[in-house]
């Protein structure tokens, strides 16, 4: 048990705490930068007062070591998201600091989890908590008016942090599920604490409907399998049923937003037997929904695979076409192209498309799939 | 309380271009925002700065002073002015920064020496 002394920090946050170090930070008026302010301090007040602040450095420090995972502090638990989660500070801060303070990862943790190495993980915290001070970012719920805006920053956090882990880019693997199990618990915590938000539930629903295929999305060489070839068997049909649950409540609340319909066309999904019999009308629905709320060219592009499926694939590809300047650096893009001149018969430009999504991905499970498409394995 | 200097910036080129009657227009609510904030003390102290082609730059350069013609970086932006507010931390300097009726503005910390 850390004493914390006169330092008069609330006596709940004595254990560890980040928590206490923020809410006193910016209260206490400790400097961006200690150094130059410690001097100035020594020279105009005197040896001891630079004598107590350095010993509230240290024990600042101390409490650095600590997440607040292990406290039990509920309420404190969502001014630290929000916190952690402040638009002042870049997502990748964002991303840390979350995983640091409410998650509880240590530093070597989350530099696994990114392909990172420590030392940038540790400066990159250590940058975002200088900040926080600096800036003196407040620790605080955000108020009603502010809190959709804040509310959403949280969310595409931790939306991040779920796609990061589930389909992870680069040389890590297929998945690793750690990261999205990570960002599945950080939002079933904030759907605990804010349990009338429906975004949150929204966003819980989707990564749960993406969990419950986990099983599923490899096959017995560990190689990738995609949705359509997946045996659905072995999908996680409670945890399903469950989700469905979380649908239910969030369409109660008649306040639709983005998560809530990607969450409804991941349940499509989940629901159906088989890709032919997936209910692909709803999920075209769903998609040209989430136009209105942010006309992006990735949302367009999975809104073509759905009207593949209603109106055929010449009327897809021409839809997809109409997205080459903006996504021809997407692997994605020229995999969906590639699936659909195949659809249409036209062998040789289909190969071509599969051959410039295959330069285009990094993920290695991603980059089999295709190689194995270009090698002439129907999966 | 901590203050922030908020950085206000322009389009020179647009301001420019402005006929008398339209800049009035488009002074009045910075005039009216200026005399609110002041007037609930939220304001500290602020000015408008006249265009950056005004400008002229002392540079320090390899031990020896050259003065230039222009601002410090040149670009279609520029800084059109500042205020110096006293709020109680970066969420109510950034609800002010919001209720600026002009275009971008940055927030920075005060050092206090």
């Amino acid at each position: 048990m850390r004493s914390l002394g006169d330092f008069d920090v609330a006596e709940e946050a004595v254990q560890d705490s980040l928590v206490a170090a923020l809410e006193h930070w910016p209260r206490d008026g400790i400097p961006a930068n200690p150094g130059a302010w410690l001097m100035t301090t020594a020279r105009r007040k005197g040896i001891d007062r630079l004598r107590r602040e350095t010993r509230y450095r240290e024990k600042v420090a101390q409490l650095e070591e600590t997440p607040m995972a292990t406290s039990s502090m509920p309420d404190e638990r969502l001014e630290l998201i929000f916190t952690c989660c402040h638009p002042a500070l870049a997502r990748e801060a964002q991303l840390a600091l979350t995983l640091r303070s409410v998650a509880g990862l240590t530093t070597a943790e989350i530099a696994r989890a990114f392909l990172q190495s420590e030392s940038t993980i540790a400066q990159r915290l250590v940058r975002a908590k200088r900040k926080i001070v600096a800036a003196k970012i407040p620790f605080r719920v955000p108020e009603g008016h502010e809190l959709p805006d804040r509310v959403n920053e949280v969310l595409a956090v931790l939306y991040l942090m779920f796609n990061e882990g589930y389909l992870a880019t680069g040389a890590r693997g297929a998945m690793d599920r750690d990261l999205a199990a990570e960002a599945e618990w950080l939002t079933s915590l904030l759907a605990r604490l804010m349990p009338d938000e429906p975004e949150v539930l929204g966003l819980l629903a989707l990564m749960r409907f993406n969990l419950a295929r986990a099983d599923a999305r490899l096959d017995s060489d560990g190689e990738l399998v995609l949705l359509r070839d997946q045996d659905r068997a072995k999908w996680d049909r409670r945890k399903i049923d469950e989700t469905f649950l979380l649908v239910g409540r969030f369409l109660r609340m008649r306040s639709p937003g983005v998560y809530q319909l990607q969450a409804i066309i991941a349940g499509a999904h989940a629901d159906a037997k088989s890709w032919e019999t997936t209910r692909w009308p709803e999920i075209l629905r769903s998609y040209d929904s989430l136009i209105t709320y942010g006309d992006t060219p990735v949302v367009r592009l999975n809104r073509a695979i759905a009207l593949w499926h209603v109106d055929g694939p010449a009327a897809a590809l021409a839809d997809v076409d109409a997205l080459s300047s903006e996504l021809s650096g997407y692997h994605l893009f020229h995999a969906t192209r590639a699936e659909l001149l195949r659809a249409l018969g036209r062998t040789a430009d289909a190969r071509a498309a599969d051959e410039r999504a295959l330069e285009l991905t990094e993920n290695p499970a991603e980059r089999a799939l295709l190689a194995r498409r270009l090698a002439g394995r129907s999966r | 309380m901590p203050r922030y200097m908020l950085t206000f910036i322009s389009q020179d080129d647009w301001w420019e271009k402005q006929s008398e009657e339209s800049l009035k227009k488009a002074y009045a609510p910075l005039m009216s925002w200026w005399d609110e904030l002041v007037k609930n003390g939220v304001v500290k102290s602020g000015e408008q700065l006249a265009p950056q082609r005004t400008a002229t730059t002392v540079r320090r350069v390899n031990g020896s002073m050259k003065v230039t013609d222009g601002p410090f970086i040149e670009s279609k932006e520029s800084v059109g002015g500042y205020a110096i507010i006293d709020v109680p931390d970066l969420d109510k300097a950034i609800a002010v920064a919001k209720s600026w009726p002009g275009g971008d503005v940055e927030v920075r910390p005060v050092v206090e020496h």
